[in-house]
């Protein structure tokens, strides 16, 4: 069960062109696909942040999501400027995403 | 083509727990950098593996730092001095630049076979069939916290679903609270500015009498208010009510009114209310900056209740003043 809001993200599979490769399972920083029958499914769709790991490993692009960073400075700023968000000043997105490896 | 290298050490000094420091308060970060290329540590040969990092220094120490006792490369990407994790986002930890970075330090002479260890992290960023493609070199993900690397290799290159998930701890919760709060800083103050001095004709005139305690009791407390807020809303997280950090952040602002009910302090309804609204605000206003800070929140989730959130914040604010004016007789 995700721990943010519900039914917002973004993230869609396709599975009939997944291959089973299982990259997604490796990448997703919070455990969102599983297999079964060898193709992946989104066991856990509302844990999905968007980082957009596995829409871009996947390498039959099975996956699609728009990826971006849940950060409300970010999207105030983005509705200010008129530009796509982005992270990252002294800010923004405190140190954790930072200080982790 | 010549290939060069330099050795290094796989331990902390105080100069880099110093230069941590620093760096998570957002001082100097840009110069904090590490130069592109490839490290050695504890004498690798040619069949160490390569374990690949960004050019930020705090990166760059976590993954030299836990690979003590081990033997391997660092190939350090030129990432802006920018974390994996942000620079994966920026697409400054891409493709192209660790395809470019192999070819630079001649890596497929250093090493006989074709591996590299990147950051889980770094896979927003790049793809890794086609770096696969373009270099030769496959891609295995690490796990997302350095500390995990021992570990992930005693497991022949494999980590367990607990190294692949993103945590949100207590210590990095609180870790934030500083740049959270160095970021907020100038609003309280303005808050606790624009408080204070309408608090100064609560005696009834406009009289420097007023100023103190009324005028300063009130800025104070607005001041403690974003103190409260600042510490409860990352401290308590997991705990406050709701999922929108929004609702989280107003939840904690009700809890430290609560307290400032319970002192007796402000006596009369109109007041309580001025506070109680205010209290809220500043309560949603950082939870729904702690969004930036947080490993889970999704785009599309901070947009739905920043549209939801700011409009609100916004009444309430008003609301509060409101009340606040009348309270203090000006109006
Ligand atoms: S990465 Fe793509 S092809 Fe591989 S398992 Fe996931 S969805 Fe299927
Ligand atoms: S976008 Fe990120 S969090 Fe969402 S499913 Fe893909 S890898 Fe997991």
């Amino acid at each position: 069960m995700g721990l943010y809001l519900n039914n917002v993200v973004t993230l869609q599979l396709d599975q009939d062109l997944c291959v089973g490769c299982a990259r997604c399972l490796e990448v997703c920083p919070h455990r969102v696909f599983s297999m079964k029958d060898n193709k992946a499914w989104l066991q856990d769709r509302d844990a999905c942040m968007e980082c957009g790991a596995c829409a871009k490993n996947c390498p039959k692009d099975a996956i699609t999501v728009q990826a971006g960073v849940g950060c409300a400075q970010a999207v105030f700023n983005s509705w200010r400027t008129g530009k796509t968000e982005c992270c990252c000043d002294a800010s923004c997105c405190g140190g954790t995403k930072k200080d982790k490896e | 083509m010549t290939t060069s290298h330099t050795e290094i050490q796989s331990n902390w000094t105080w100069q880099d727990r110093l230069g941590a420091v620093a760096v998570r308060c957002a001082f100097r970060r840009m110069r904090y950098a590490v130069t592109p290329g490839l490290y050695a540590v504890n004498d690798p040969g040619a069949d160490s593996l390569v374990f690949v990092s960004a050019n930020y220094k705090l990166s760059f120490d976590h993954l030299r730092c836990s690979l003590t006792g081990i033997s391997g490369w660092i190939l350090v990407l030129d990432t802006k001095g920018i974390n994996v994790w942000c620079a994966a986002g920026k697409g400054t930890f891409g493709t192209e630049e660790p395809v470019r970075r192999v070819d630079a330090v001649n890596l497929k002479d250093v090493v006989t076979h074709r591996q590299l260890i990147v950051p889980q992290l770094g896979a927003p960023g790049l793809a890794a069939h086609d770096v696969a493609k373009q270099c030769r070199f496959h891609i295995v993900y690490g796990p997302v916290r350095a500390c995990d690397i021992a570990r992930f290799l005693e497991a022949g290159l494999k980590a367990d679903p607990a190294m692949r998930r993103v945590q949100f701890p207590l210590r990095d919760r609180l870790a934030v609270v500083p740049v959270e709060m160095i970021g907020s800083v100038g609003k309280a103050a303005a808050l606790a500015g624009l408080f204070g001095v309408l608090a100064i004709h609560r005696s009834g005139t406009w009289s420097w009498q007023g100023l103190y305690p009324e005028g300063v009791t009130a800025a104070g407390l607005v001041f403690l208010a974003y103190l409260f807020v600042s510490v409860i809303v990352p401290a308590g997280l997991p705990w406050l009510p709701g999922r929108a950090f929004s609702l989280k952040g107003a939840c904690a602002g009700l809890l430290g009114w609560a307290l400032l009910w319970a002192t007796g302090l402000y006596g009369r309804a109109s007041e309580l209310m001025a506070w109680c609204m205010l209290f809220m605000v500043m309560g949603s206003f950082m939870g729904l900056n702690f969004t930036g800070a947080s490993t889970y929140t999704s785009l599309s989730g901070v947009k739905k209740e920043t549209r939801l959130a700011v409009p609100m914040m916004a009444v309430g604010l008003l609301l509060s003043l409101g009340l606040w004016i009348r309270a203090c007789g000006i109006l």
